[in-house]
């Protein structure tokens, strides 16, 4: 050790604002401000709405929603629980078979039918409930087409009630299971099995012992998701008509102008949905058995039996048909003309019109261009949003970042219908968090409906790229003399550039389709589009609400394909 | 250039301790490296050198400045990366004046400075390679360059060479010591092989478990390591533990448990040994000191039957069995015949090769 270690006056320097510690909170105080204002502030006024009736805090509804006497309520939440735990096993038996056999099977039509698989994800929810009683419903084509062929005086079946919204969700909601169970298929080492081979099991036990304990992440992991969703499922119940689900019992109570009963409900379900937000975050913190193996090479076995192949050849064509046929009868019914289709099985006028109106005619125009308008200003805030808490949730270390990151996963357990209760309990009143305005009745309210429901998705994409991003690649910067803004300008955002465009257009187009809080708050002159296919089918102007939806279809369709593109199919897990 | 002084640094991270009271000084254009097992904190000082951590306790100084809590972007320090941390949607020539746009240094200038440095890192024409085009020799010497180009008062390297192969890790050695004392630059290296360390280093710092053990030239490291750690971690020893059973003028006479009687130097011997009649004491003895003897019996002579004979062709190395004891040794292949295993064989321990570590 050399002598001159003499005290040395330090040198004046300037202390710049992002050098110092107290930095990382300068960043993340606006994030829990905003989940505070948007999120939590409403959600408490809703509870406060539930207990303070006529000036005075009371538990009343609360008796009244658990009394015995009056059951509704009780029933609707059974029926809600019901529903959603049939969805659950249907949608993972369909998910989970369906994942095997295209990732463990080589058999004609399996390419076309794994992407195909998908498609349920490309429908908004009031679309896809749409088309499903277009297909099957009472005065559906299927019905209707046995009907006459077998000349029945009534439809032999048809879609309807709680089978309906059972049916729906299974449909609508095993991409969920189809997709855990894929990744966790293909994360599978063949050689795990065969190593149990080898030391003397059979088939069977491979798969007990084996393959299922592997999946169970997977598999709990979607039926906690697909659970939650069933719970918050609306459109379903409301074209089905069956108004004892929870979300429904909400509308009505709304509706029959019971606001604290509303209140009552909203708080009930929301407290369902964040225990099961919690439970999963709990469980996918204690799952630990994934892939350990890299370059796994599936193998797929050829189905070689001749009657195996036409077997498989026939169930691939019945499997591709039922994917696709709720698009193609949406396209062929955005043709027929308005009001002619009434007891014959298939339309029997066809016509242009609906689309060339759709960008001629001023009133039809009118949805697209709110949406348009509505969902890009959501998207500006879900992207500024998102980014800034998916860098402090992945590069900062910070107190209370466990909260941060529940607070953010919040709004996507909370049900449409209770975000629309919440913001219409803050918002009605003017205050400090909405600058002084009453919001409700206004354009701004749907634009803070869809940023709320929505934001977690850039948050998402964005972290899960980051995530990938070496810490280094950033230290190198300002090592390299870059202050903290310019690195975050020059290689932060353009290397998570991908991830940010993928969670972007996600939103915007879920924002797009978004129906079910839009319904409770939309006012005439800001009607978006889906509320707009709402009405227009009510009215039985079936063309123009089929258009519409095409036109939703097409635009999810092109999104999906170039979010894939961006972030090498990472996207597919944000959604 | 720099100097760079650490004056009683303490780096505490929660109640893990990091790093524990490091004191040096470093020479203005002295190649310095911190060497040491992983978890040693060797990097973590070399990060807050970089201003990455701000140490718990003590100062830093670059010459005169003291710099202990200046961000990294304001600190002139040039660091090359374990994984090089290339920007990897930037172009080598972009990647390079990465450093200079920052500095909002104009057009030209940039250009003929990332000239001039990817010639010196002899780059030239893979300016518009996209990094992902780049073997890891070439991305290192991208990162290397980019470190480079700015002009750093100091060059921190971390573990630079781990992501290359054998050959290449040779070479690139080779290339980043021509490159230091072409340019006279103070350079901070860290690594955890010795052998990169002993070879390029004017001085080294070893470190374990947060603690600096030694700091000296690579000679004295490996030549008067202060205690058995040092020992061991440098190179290859044999290390024996004894009794000292006389002191006779500069000679020390130990016991081994075989009944063997070496006598070592007083003056090897680390300020730790005890060298007193009766006190047990740990020698160490470097395998390519022991020399295989013609004879069975003598001064500093053991004898054993041998355990494993490896011949690598330049070498012939021996285990040999003493007593309860195992002693490695290394001698140049003289074209003499190979023993083998259960051969018996003499080996000789020159006086001036023991080093009593304590």
């Amino acid at each position: 050790m050399k002598a001159d270690l003499q005290q040395v006056p330090a040198l004046a320097r300037r202390k710049s604002i992002t050098s110092s510690p107290a930095f990382v909170y300068v960043l993340v105080s606006p994030l829990f401000l905003i989940l505070l204002a948007y999120v939590i502030y409403p959600l408490f006024e809703t509870f406060i709405a539930s207990i303070n009736v006529d000036e005075q805090i009371t538990w009343k509804n609360y008796t009244r929603f658990f009394s015995l006497e009056h059951t509704a309520n009780l029933e609707a939440l059974w029926t809600s629980i019901y529903i959603s735990i049939l969805s659950v096993i249907s949608c993972g038996i369909v998910g989970v078979a369906m994942a095997f056999l295209l990732e463990r099977y080589e058999f004609p039509g399996r390419k076309i039918l794994s992407v195909l698989a998908l498609v349920p994800m490309a429908l908004p929810p009031l679309i896809g409930v749409l088309s499903f009683t277009f297909l099957y419903g009472e005065s559906g084509i299927f019905p209707r087409m046995f009907k006459e062929l077998f000349d029945l005086a009534q439809v032999p079946f048809s879609l309807k009630g709680f089978w309906g919204v059972v049916v729906v969700h299974a449909f609508t909601m095993y991409p969920y299971f189809f997709m855990t169970a894929t990744a966790a298929i293909k994360g599978l080492d063949p050689s795990l099995e065969e190593a149990a081979a080898s030391l003397g099991a059979n088939r069977f036990t491979v798969w007990r012992r084996v393959i299922l304990p592997m999946l169970t992440p997977a598999i709990v992991a979607s039926s906690l998701l697909v659970f939650m969703i069933s719970m918050a499922s609306y459109t379903a119940p409301l074209i089905f008509g069956i108004d004892r689900t929870m979300t429904m019992q909400i509308y009505l109570s709304r509706t029959n102008g019971d606001l604290d009963m509303a209140a009552t409900q909203s708080t009930i379900l929301s407290i369902v949905s964040i225990a099961f937000l919690l439970i999963m975050r709990w469980y996918q913190g204690a799952r630990n058995y994934q892939n350990l193996s890299k370059g796994v090479s599936v193998h797929r076995t050829e189905i070689k039996s001749k009657a195996g192949r036409y077997v498989t050849i026939v169930l691939s064509f019945i499997g591709t048909i039922i994917l696709m046929l709720p698009i193609l009868v949406l396209v062929l019914i955005s043709f027929s003309v308005d009001g002619t289709w009434t007891v014959q099985i298939l339309p029997p006028q066809y016509t242009m019109s609906h689309y060339i109106d759709l960008f001629t005619d001023s009133k039809t125009w009118r949805p697209i261009a709110n949406s348009l308008q509505l969902s890009a200003i959501a998207s500006i805030g879900i992207v500024l949003f998102g980014v800034a808490a998916a860098y402090s949730m992945v590069r900062l270390k910070f107190r209370g970042k466990t909260l941060l990151d529940v607070l953010i996963m919040l709004p996507w357990a909370l049900p449409g219908t209770v975000v629309a209760v919440n913001l219409i309990a803050a918002f009605s009143q003017p205050n400090v968090f909405s600058f002084g305005q009453v919001l409700i009745g206004t354009f701004w309210i749907i634009p803070l409906a869809y940023f709320v429901r929505h934001l977690p998705l850039v948050f998402r994409s964005t972290s899960a790229t980051m995530m990938q991003m070496d810490p280094s690649v950033e230290e190198a910067a300002r090592n390299l003399g870059a202050s903290w803004w310019y690195s975050f300008r020059r290689v932060v955002f353009p290397m998570a550039l991908g991830g940010i465009l993928a969670g972007t257009l996600l939103a915007f187009v879920q924002c797009i389709g978004e129906f079910v809080a839009s319904i409770l708050i939309f006012t005439p002159r800001t009607t978006p589009l889906s509320v707009a296919v709402f009405q227009r089918m009510y009215n039985f102007e079936f063309g123009t609400a089929c258009a519409y939806g095409v036109l939703q279809i097409v635009v999810i369709i092109i999104v999906l394909f170039i979010s894939r593109k961006l972030s090498g199919d990472k996207a597919g897990t944000a959604v | 250039m720099s100097s760079v002084t650490l004056d009683h640094v303490y780096k505490r991270f929660g109640n893990a301790k990091g790093v524990e009271d490091v004191h040096i000084h470093i020479e203005s254009g002295e190649f310095f490296t911190f060497l040491g097992p992983s978890g040693c904190g060797k990097t973590t000082t070399l990060r807050m050198i970089a201003g990455f951590y701000f140490p718990t306790e003590g100062q830093i100084r670059f010459g005169s400045q003291e710099v202990t809590a200046v961000p990294p972007h304001k600190r002139n320090t040039g660091m090359v990366f374990q994984n090089y941390a290339l920007f990897p949607h930037m172009t080598v020539f972009e990647n390079i004046a990465f450093g200079l746009q920052v500095r909002k240094i104009n057009k030209t200038d940039t250009k003929e400075r990332v000239e001039r440095i990817m010639k010196l890192v002899r780059l030239t024409g893979y300016g518009d390679r996209r990094i992902d085009q780049l073997s890891g020799g070439q991305q290192q010497r991208v990162a290397l360059a980019r470190a480079l180009v700015i002009e750093p008062q100091i060059l921190l390297l971390d573990e630079p060479l781990s992501n290359l192969d054998a050959k290449l890790r040779e070479e690139t050695r080779f290339e980043i010591k021509r490159l230091q004392l072409e340019l006279g630059i103070t350079t901070i290296y860290v690594t955890h092989d010795q052998a990169e360390a002993m070879s390029m280093s004017d001085r080294i710092m070893v470190m374990q478990s947060g603690e600096v053990q030694q700091v000296g030239t690579p000679h004295e490291i490996y030549h008067f390591p202060v205690n058995r750690f040092v020992a061991s971690f440098i190179g290859e020893t044999n290390l024996w533990e004894g009794t000292v059973v006389g002191i006779e003028g500069e000679e020390v006479k130990v016991r081994l448990a075989s009944g063997h009687v070496l006598s070592g130097l007083k003056q090897n011997a680390s300020p730790r040994a005890r060298l007193e009649a009766g006190e047990t004491i740990t020698m160490s003895i470097r395998p390519e000191s022991v020399q295989e003897s013609t004879v069975a019996e003598g001064v500093n002579i053991v004898s054993g039957s041998v355990e494993m004979s490896e011949f690598t062709g330049a070498c012939v190395n021996y285990t040999t069995k003493v007593g309860q004891e195992q002693l490695r040794s290394m001698s140049i292949n003289l074209g003499r015949p190979v023993k083998q295993r259960g051969d018996s064989i003499g080996l000789h321990i020159p006086k001036e090769s023991i080093y009593f570590a304590g």
